[in-house]
């Protein structure tokens, strides 16, 4: 470009948003992290000496980033809900798949470097993983900046960019994978356990991560390479996904409450069973409500997914009620060993229960979400879930560098006002673009989503309203992964020269 | 120069504007027809749109295909010769689940068969670790020389 223009484009309108301006930042800070396990992955098999301590030095580096991701991956996915327009929450675009590989491995390798911590056990699987994690963060970049794949999220890219970027990932991901496949045999393997085992079940955990991030990569780079094959060009989208992703997650959160509850090296599964009955009462509960109360045909899939995060959740309660004696000991017992616990306990049953929490809001929103699509006039109502909103006009407004149109909506629930909406459109002169922004109201953990379409010459304008039940789950769930994570992130053990505890406090310093 | 109309043709592209997708004079009047059409357009991609379904996209092909859509529904056809035909007309392209056949062998059977070797390597470990073999061999003559010496320092003597 030989001359600056002199007024530039703007930011397009629908980046211009606190949503999107926060999600990124904390996307890359979850990537670059995930770079720290990778050196140390890489220093590992060059000094060709692994052991625990190894796994002590990464878990908090691989904890950090994996709790970034995650409120990364949730900012990004609430920014798309409710700016993209049409209220879902997940889309399968392969920008969100770039962010869910590196965030299944690094899922997977928390889980392996914490065996390898405890055990010295799976030390070169972790070695492994801390460099798919980085390398998978890398391969996003790739993909996404480079413009080889089409998505919604493609803002700016460019095909120069794509061979640097392509340059630095054979040589991380060439000579990570080459390094480790020359030393990795070298590494002695320690601690043997039984099948049956909380190693076993983290082994478990890990095979289950691994094929999901796997099938998210295949899903992702096959309509590539088969066109670049053989030319024959295929689709790869959500309905592929959700089809493979649900088997795969089912299983892997339903052995998730066992695994704490497992002792190391040789576990009891039927007492960990036994210790459930709890979580698998509530879960039994869940399923036979759910099935009483909606009867109107659903999916009989839909039951049972809620009873799997009722029994995540209340398996993630009965870890702690379990360590700290919880209605078997004196109360004074459970508040010692409650304040004895680790932090990283607490961490890992916050962050299983917010599994369960996601898992509740996406059945909830897959299976009873509802909607309209209607032409209003004002004046005129419609009703949904037992609101009724009732369309009061239209408005003219001015933003800071755009112009908006506002439909104004009172909302009633039985016959109550209980608040305004106010969807609008949007246009941006200097880009010479319109977007809609969809009004929401919070009810609780649930949502109305309100969307404006055209508006045509008789006056009315075409709606699209939404009740999203239980939708907020979805991403408080995350909240509290990332927390747990966070929790677990300031146990004492990981602490620097932290000293033992000690019984009385040190000597004051001298004033 | 060119570097520059590509980016904003990209952004020009990019662009999602206002997200309208189903229109209300789309909307069949037959509820379960209606709603055979949704299903049906969440699993057919907007050709023209950067990954999006035909469900959720504003552009006016993906407005074509759906009325489409509703249109050979209600002349009576089945879901299935739906997608037949527009497979027939647009290929395989505009499925956004493509079908299981030789070509996308790998794509479906990848994370099964990864799952099931994962399980079976895992199994088999299992067993060989648990078979009696795993117990230590007997202590030779000599080992057994040295322990009675460790055990028991009189013996030392000898």
């Amino acid at each position: 470009m030989e001359q600056a223009p002199f007024e530039g484009r703007d930011l397009n309108p629908i980046l211009q948003d606190i949503g999107l301006a926060i999600h990124p930042p904390l996307l890359y800070l979850g990537y670059v992290g995930f770079s720290i396990a990778f050196s140390f992955a890489i220093a590992a098999l060059i000094e060709g000496r692994i052991d625990a301590a190894w796994a002590r030095w990464v878990r908090p580096w691989t904890l950090a980033a994996w709790m970034f991701l995650t409120a990364g991956i949730a900012m990004g996915s609430y920014w798309a809900y409710y700016e993209l327009g049409w209220g879902g929450f997940w889309f399968w675009d392969p920008v969100e798949n770039a962010s869910l590989m590196p965030w299944l491995a690094g899922t997977a390798l928390l889980h392996s470097a914490v065996v390898m911590e405890k055990r010295n056990a799976l030390k070169i699987w972790t070695l492994l993983l801390a460099i798919l994690a980085f390398s998978l963060s890398l391969i996003g970049t790739f993909l996404v900046r480079s413009g080889v794949l089409t998505s919604v999220h493609t803002f700016a890219n460019d095909p120069a960019r794509g061979v640097f970027i392509l340059a630095i990932l054979v040589v991380f991901i060439g000579g990570g994978l080459a390094l480790f496949a020359w030393r990795a045999p070298l590494l002695k393997q320690g601690g043997l356990f039984a099948p049956i085992s909380r190693e076993g079940a983290l082994v478990l955990n890990n095979l289950f991560l691994t094929t999901a991030c796997l099938t998210v990569l295949v899903g992702t780079l096959y309509p590539l390479a088969l066109e670049a094959l053989t030319g024959e060009k295929i689709s790869v989208g959500a309905p592929f996904f959700n089809l493979t992703f649900a088997p795969l997650f089912i299983p892997l959160m339903f052995a998730m409450p066992f695994g704490p509850l497992m002792a190391w090296k040789r576990g009891d599964i039927l007492g960990a069973a036994q210790r459930l009955t709890v979580a698998f009462g509530a879960g039994i509960v869940a399923v036979a409500a759910t099935f009483a109360v909606a009867s109107q045909g659903s999916a009989w899939l839909a039951p049972f997914g809620i009873g799997l995060a009722f029994f995540v959740m209340m398996g993630a309660v009965t870890d702690i009620v379990e360590r700290v004696g919880l209605f078997r000991e004196p109360l004074s017992t459970v508040r010692r060993r409650g304040s004895g616990l680790p932090r990283s306990v607490w961490g890992t049953a916050l962050a299983h229960f917010g599994v369960g929490v996601t898992l509740l809001g996406i059945v909830s929103v897959a299976t009873w979400a509802s909607e309209r699509i209607v032409a209003l006039k004002p004046s005129q109502t419609i009703s949904l879930a037992g609101y009724d909103l009732t369309f009061d006009g239209l408005a003219q407004r001015a933003g800071p560098n755009y112009r908006e149109a506002v439909a104004r909506f009172t909302v009633r629930e039985a016959g109550i006002p209980v608040g305004l909406m106010e969807p609008s459109k949007r246009d941006f002169a200097s880009r010479t673009t319109t977007t809609t922004e969809a009004a929401l109201m919070t009810r609780g953990v649930s949502q109305l989503y309100l969307s404006l379409g055209d508006t045509s010459g008789d006056g009315s304008i075409s709606v699209r309203l939404y009740y999203k039940p239980n939708v907020l789950l979805i991403w408080l769930g995350a909240v509290a992964m990332a927390i747990g994570g966070g929790l677990s992130l300031s146990d004492r053990r990981l602490r620097v020269g932290a000293p033992k505890p000690a019984a009385k406090p040190a000597m004051l310093p001298a004033e | 120069m060119r570097r520059w109309a590509f980016v904003i043709l990209i952004f020009a592209l990019s662009i999602a504007g206002p997200v309208r997708a189903v229109q209300p004079d789309e909307v069949l009047k037959d509820a379960t027809l209606e709603a055979r059409a949704r299903n049906l357009s969440r699993e057919l991609r907007c050709m023209v749109c950067q990954n999006q379904s035909i469900d959720d996209s504003e552009a006016p092909l993906a407005r074509d295909l759906r009325l489409l859509v509703r249109e050979r529904l209600t002349k009576g056809d089945s879901d299935q010769q739906v997608l037949d035909f527009l497979v027939a007309r647009y290929g395989e392209f505009v499925l956004l689940k493509p079908p299981f056949e030789r070509h996308t062998l790998l794509l479906w059977g990848l994370p099964p068969l990864v799952l099931m070797g994962g399980l079976l390597g895992l199994w088999m470990r299992a067993r060989r670790h648990s078979s009696p073999h795993q117990a230590p061999d007997a202590l030779s003559e000599e080992e057994q020389r040295r322990l009675s010496t460790l055990v028991d320092p009189a013996a030392r003597d000898h």
